[in-house]
């Protein structure tokens, strides 16, 4: 069953095209990344699919509801964490979360004993009397995510909602989000952050240019790219990266104190770093095989050019 | 959705543009003192009757302070990121703006009751009537809604708007009869007329001085036109921006 549909959803902005043309399904229950660089179109999709903004052309579902035709009905299904901190700072936390629940239509009794419940449950019940300007960035964005839970949603919009936030704050969120998960809820989260798709995800879209350039599980990403495994080596003496690029090497990436370096044959390249630490005297300390990350997919697809428009856009 | 549960919502909004905007002592204060300045200052060594002043007292008193707030509050909420978080949200454009206007109606209410309760103290009982009172809640919504339609365009910065705002609202005090009764404003009468503080003014003048440029019941049933009409621009210029704005 699905819970969100986009369908042929188009976005121009003063004829610079932002979201071009794209369709995809969101099982419910499922946790599904939408993936890109920055000016992607990441956002405009989601704020075309919380009917915030009208698409240009194309169509929004969330559940049975045309977002567009039944705004209220779609809007009351879903719950929203956008981008950017947006509780009203001049309100107590609790008063943040009793506005939406007046929002959604839910009964004083029952939103009085919800937000003191997702108060406790987001570690900050013994301030819910504070104004959110005293908060911390972290504390802000448990009440929005705590805001977008309100009203028992079906379905959780989340923006980039672990950008900036301290590592206790981000742990507390993705434990939430894997827990709200497992309660049915489907999730569609927006990320620059590769790593937490790859950990959290069932489907992810790569975002580029405002196309969508893939669409499928992490790991059937990884392996339609399977060409660039890598080696990963530690040298015990810092050196230039340069000298590693050997024969079959198409890349060299420094990652703290470790090099990557990326080949179609690690089997190849092995006798030749071992080779460069016996000529250079300067030991190695590890050395491991890696497949294609995500990370990888995910640079593959969106380094190209943006698309020349037929449209003149 | 029906119209009952949009309402309940739009309250919702209402409850917080008070706690946020107007419960604040220099928001009261300057409810009260602009006009009062402004009275002063057009008063002082003119000697003029009390019951002529009041009405145009009256009249400030209300105007600004039901649209001293509603101008800023879209272009505030649009850069604090809230008002994304509105539009998200399960109510319907008209309930928010509804909501943003009832508060600033009640807002006004609350400041011109000490101009009225003034007014009874000063002029006695007889001053205000039936009419004042239904006229003034009506003018309080009319103002209200001009308050929010200058707020339409999409930016996010208020000063902006508080600039469009104070070029719109003073030439508006200067053309409704608070100062010069519109009878003896000569070639500038037919301005008069396309301002609703005018009618406003007739009916409080009408209520205290008992004199007046129209009849009650025709200030009364065109403010109420102002009112509907401004409501409905409103709204139809936020939809028309609301996609401009983030």
């Amino acid at each position: 069953m699905r819970a969100i549909q986009a369908k042929n959803l188009t976005k121009d902005f003063n004829g610079l095209r932002a979201v071009d043309n794209i369709s995809f399904e969101v099982r419910m229950g499922e946790i599904f990344g939408l993936l890109g660089p920055n000016g992607a179109g990441k956002t405009t999709t989601i704020r075309i699919l919380t009917g915030v903004l009208p698409p240009t052309r194309g169509k929004a579902y969330i559940g049975k509801h045309n977002i567009q035709k039944n705004p209220i009905e779609a809007k009351q299904l879903m719950g929203i964490v956008p981008e950017m901190a947006n509780a009203y700072i001049d309100l107590s936390a609790l008063r943040n979360l009793l506005l939406i629940g007046e929002l959604y239509g839910i009964e004083k009794e029952k939103r009085i004993k919800k937000a003191e419940n997702l108060l406790k449950l987001f570690g900050v019940y013994k301030k819910r009397n504070q104004k959110v300007k005293t908060f911390s960035k972290g504390m802000k964005q448990r009440i929005i995510l705590a805001m977008a839970l309100m009203n028992d949603s079906k379905i959780l919009f989340l923006d980039e909602p672990i950008v900036g936030l301290d590592v206790e704050s981000v742990r507390l969120i993705r434990g939430l989000i894997g827990k709200f998960n497992g309660k049915g809820i489907t999730i569609f989260l927006t990320t620059h952050n590769i790593e937490e798709a790859n950990q959290l995800c069932d489907r992810v879209a790569i975002m580029n240019y405002g196309k969508i350039v893939a669409i499928d599980r992490p790991e059937n990403l990884r392996r339609t790219i399977q060409s660039t495994a890598s080696v990963e080596v530690a040298f015990k003496e810092t050196l230039d990266p340069n000298g590693l690029k050997f024969e079959g090497v198409i890349r060299v990436k420094k990652i703290g104190d470790k090099f990557r370096l990326y080949t179609e044959k690690p089997e190849d390249v092995i006798p030749l770093l071992v080779q460069h630490s016996r000529l250079s005297g300067n030991k190695i300390i590890t050395l491991n095989t890696l497949g294609p990350s995500l990370e990888d997919v995910f640079v593959k697809l969106t380094k190209d050019k943006p698309p020349i428009n037929k449209e003149g856009f | 959705m029906n119209i009952f549960e949009q309402l309940k919502r739009s309250f919702a909004i209402t409850k917080k543009d008070l706690f946020i905007y107007y419960f604040k002592g220099p928001i009261i204060i300057q409810g009260l003192l602009i006009p009062a300045f402004l009275f002063i200052a057009f008063s002082f060594k003119r000697n003029m009757p009390l019951g002529f002043l009041m009405p145009g007292l009256l009249g400030m008193a209300l105007f600004f302070a039901v649209s001293a707030i509603t101008p800023v509050i879209a272009p505030w909420e649009t850069r604090m990121k809230t008002f994304e978080r509105l539009v998200s949200s399960p109510i319907s454009l008209w309930a928010i703006i509804l909501g943003d206007i009832v508060a600033s109606v009640l807002f006004g209410l609350f400041i011109t009751s000490f101009i009225l309760l003034f007014s009874v103290i000063l002029l006695g009982a007889g001053a205000i009537n039936f009419s004042l009172i239904l006229g003034t809640i009506i003018a309080a919504f009319c103002f209200s809604a001009l308050g929010t339609l200058i707020s339409a365009p999409p930016v996010d910065n208020p000063s902006n708007i508080m600039l469009l705002a104070t070029l719109i609202k003073f030439p508006l005090i200067f053309i409704s009869g608070v100062f010069i009764p519109v009878a003896e404003m000569g070639g500038f009468k037919i301005l008069s007329y396309f301002s609703p503080l005018t009618y406003f003014v007739d009916l409080a003048r009408h209520s205290i001085q008992r004199v007046s440029y129209f009849t009650s019941f025709v200030d009364l049933i065109v403010l109420f036109g102002f009112a509907i009409l401004l409501f409905i621009v409103s709204i139809k210029w936020h939809e028309k921006s609301l996609a401009k704005r983030f």
